[in-house]
């Protein structure tokens, strides 16, 4: 089922969370050849990170709790991958964060000479003391780092979000007023803690994590259908879709495309076929299109 | 009970100390498991590894560790009483085939952890003949020497024991024999140790016609195929393998040449390896 997102056509509507699986160009393409219509690299940060000590990931069944902790090569290490990228068939989302506007600015003009498709700016990220999710809890940081990156950038601009804004609704207008394309969300929520109560010790070695998957489901569709409210343009819905009706759900709530991270963990790579499939078949039982359903919640119960 | 959820808290039950190098923490703990998978291993406070279950009984496994680095020499440092954080197993395990006649398992160094359960498992059923092929540097870096029946070929870098030579010596001086007798070959080559090594196994086995399966050993941190620490051109070393078969191999574009750091850097696997021993 082929869309055209921001100009670009995808073959399918499904999108690869970021942070998930896309660690080089190899896998980046296995999961576009599995159905994801448009693959996430992993947050590229403004230096060397390392990300956290493990315990980092813990699935615990029904999603996931994880404090990666955002490790990257840093924006000027990378310059085997761009090239390996530079020859690939598939659409690219190139995430990123930085510590401070600067620095986003910084890398963001740097990734968008590398050539990606879109460029996901990760103001939501809760693994890190300094970086993401500090912007995009705050309607008027959120604009000035869109507003100042949109200026270095000509490719389109995706601001990823967080659940834990106390008005997701609120800091998605301030991202589409300072000139995002898209809107993304939602990053993992929380943060959680788990506590093994035989060592009586956080399981995580950053204490906290962001939560993921089947869990959170309804706090994605909540944030999707909050921000369809405020603003026109598109948004990438995910958080704990798993299934057809799942990107069913949360297109009725407004999205677009539609993002899958943790699902690859219970329904393998091939998930994005399996969902694209899925939603092919309710939308022929019922006699309906992807468009007729978007946002179809919204719509006043006769 | 232990799952791929939240880590177990389990004790350990005993330790065995085979060198200064090698000590294997034993659990009294029933696992699930099948020869080549791994475990999660957490010391709270310290860090979390994937080791291989080198030893398994219905209502015991073990975990050999090398004392390289800081949870590896903390790990050793363990004795009967502590406790320790399993989730698992995770990843494929060797394929052991159905109808087999003679296979030949190759280990160097510590990749004889892996392997050393499925030898037990071939012995215990009515399996193929086996030709179990170790290499290490020097003698005190071949592990379990005495534990197994199956025919064993030994040989060191520095000839200390056995053969002064490679691995890959002595299989390919086997592989001729069979044919020069005219009696079947290995129907399957299982091989753990440095990449290296497994790569020449590989070469040599497509050489050979015969086809091979090697683990894989990357950075890792889910064990489940999610967060992309492990890949390995396309394959996901955690969840795909760590096991891969020749199909996979031909067409594994970093095998035998990158590994990604922490940060998520590919690099030439020395520097890799001058990484993960520190």
């Amino acid at each position: 089922m082929q869309i055209i997102f921001l100009g670009k056509p995808l073959h399918t509507p499904l999108v690869l969370a970021s942070g998930v699986l896309g660690n080089n160009k190899a896998i980046l393409e296995r999961v576009w050849e599995n159905g994801c219509g448009l693959p996430t690299m992993k947050s590229i940060g403004p230096a060397p990170r390392e990300g956290h000590k493990n315990p980092t990931v813990i699935d615990l069944g029904n999603g996931m709790i994880n404090a990666v902790g955002l490790p990257s090569p840093g924006y000027l290490n990378m310059e085997e991958e761009w090239q390996e990228l530079s020859g690939r068939a598939f659409p690219l989302n190139a995430s990123i964060y930085g510590g401070s506007v600067d620095e986003f600015v910084r890398v963001a003009e740097f990734v968008a000479a590398q050539g990606p498709d879109f460029i996901e700016l990760n103001i939501s990220c809760p693994n890190s003391d300094k970086h993401g999710m500090l912007f995009g809890v705050n309607a008027q940081s959120s604009h000035d780092v869109v507003a100042a990156v949109k200026k270095v950038i000509d490719v389109p601009l995706i601001a990823k979000l967080t659940p834990a804004a106390p008005n997701i609704a609120g800091i998605a207008k301030a991202c589409e007023d300072a000139g995002a394309d898209a809107i993304c969300a939602i990053n993992t929520a929380g943060p959680g803690m788990i506590i093994d109560i035989e060592s009586r010790c956080p399981v995580l070695a950053f204490k906290t994590g962001g939560l993921s998957g089947p869990m959170i489901k309804p706090i994605a569709v909540r944030c999707v259908y909050d921000i369809f409210r405020s603003v026109s343009i598109p948004i990438i819905g995910l958080g704990g879709i798993s299934t057809g009706k799942d990107a069913i759900e949360i297109i009725m709530a407004g999205a677009t495309l539609v993002g899958i991270g943790t699902a690859v963990r219970y329904r393998g790579i091939n998930v994005f076929d399996k969902v694209n499939k899925e939603i092919n078949d309710w939308l022929t039982a019922h006699d309906t299109t992807m468009e007729e359903i978007r946002g179809a919640a919204h719509r006043e119960v006769l | 009970m232990i799952t791929q959820l939240m880590p177990a808290m389990v004790k350990v039950a005993d330790k065995e100390v085979h060198s200064p190098e090698f000590a294997t923490l034993y659990v009294n703990q029933a696992i699930d498991f099948k020869p080549g998978q791994f475990v999660m291993v957490w010391i709270p406070g310290v860090d979390e590894k994937p080791y291989t279950i080198s030893h398994h009984s219905p209502d015991r496994f073990g975990i050999t560790v090398e004392a390289k680095g800081i949870f590896s020499k903390k790990a050793v440092s363990l004795g009967p009483g502590d406790k320790i954080g399993i989730r698992g197993p995770f990843g494929n395990g060797f394929n052991m085939g159905s109808d087999y006649k003679r296979v030949a398992v190759v280990a160097g160094g510590c990749g004889m952890a892996p392997l050393a359960p499925l030898v037990e498992a071939f012995q215990a059923g009515n399996g193929p003949e086996i030709l179990l092929i170790q290499g290490a540097r020097s003698k005190s870096f071949l592990l379990y020497p005495d534990r197994f029946t199956a025919n064993v070929e030994i040989c060191t870098d520095d000839g200390s024991k056995g053969y002064k030579g490679f691995v890959t010596d002595i299989l390919v001086q086997k592989i001729k024999e069979l044919s020069a007798a005219c009696v079947p070959g290995f129907d399957m080559v299982y091989a753990c140790g440095p990449e290296i090594m497994m790569a020449k196994v590989f070469d040599l086995c497509e050489a050979h016609g015969i086809p091979c399966q090697v683990s894989l050993e990357r950075y890792m941190r889910c064990g489940f195929g999610i967060c992309g620490a492990c890949v390995c051109g396309h394959a996901v070393v955690c969840m795909d393998g760590p096991v891969f078969g020749s199909k996979d191999l031909r067409t594994m574009a970093d095998f035998n040449t990158r590994a990604l750091l922490k940060t998520g850097k590919p690099v030439p696997l020395d520097e890799y390896a001058s990484w993960r021993c520190q």
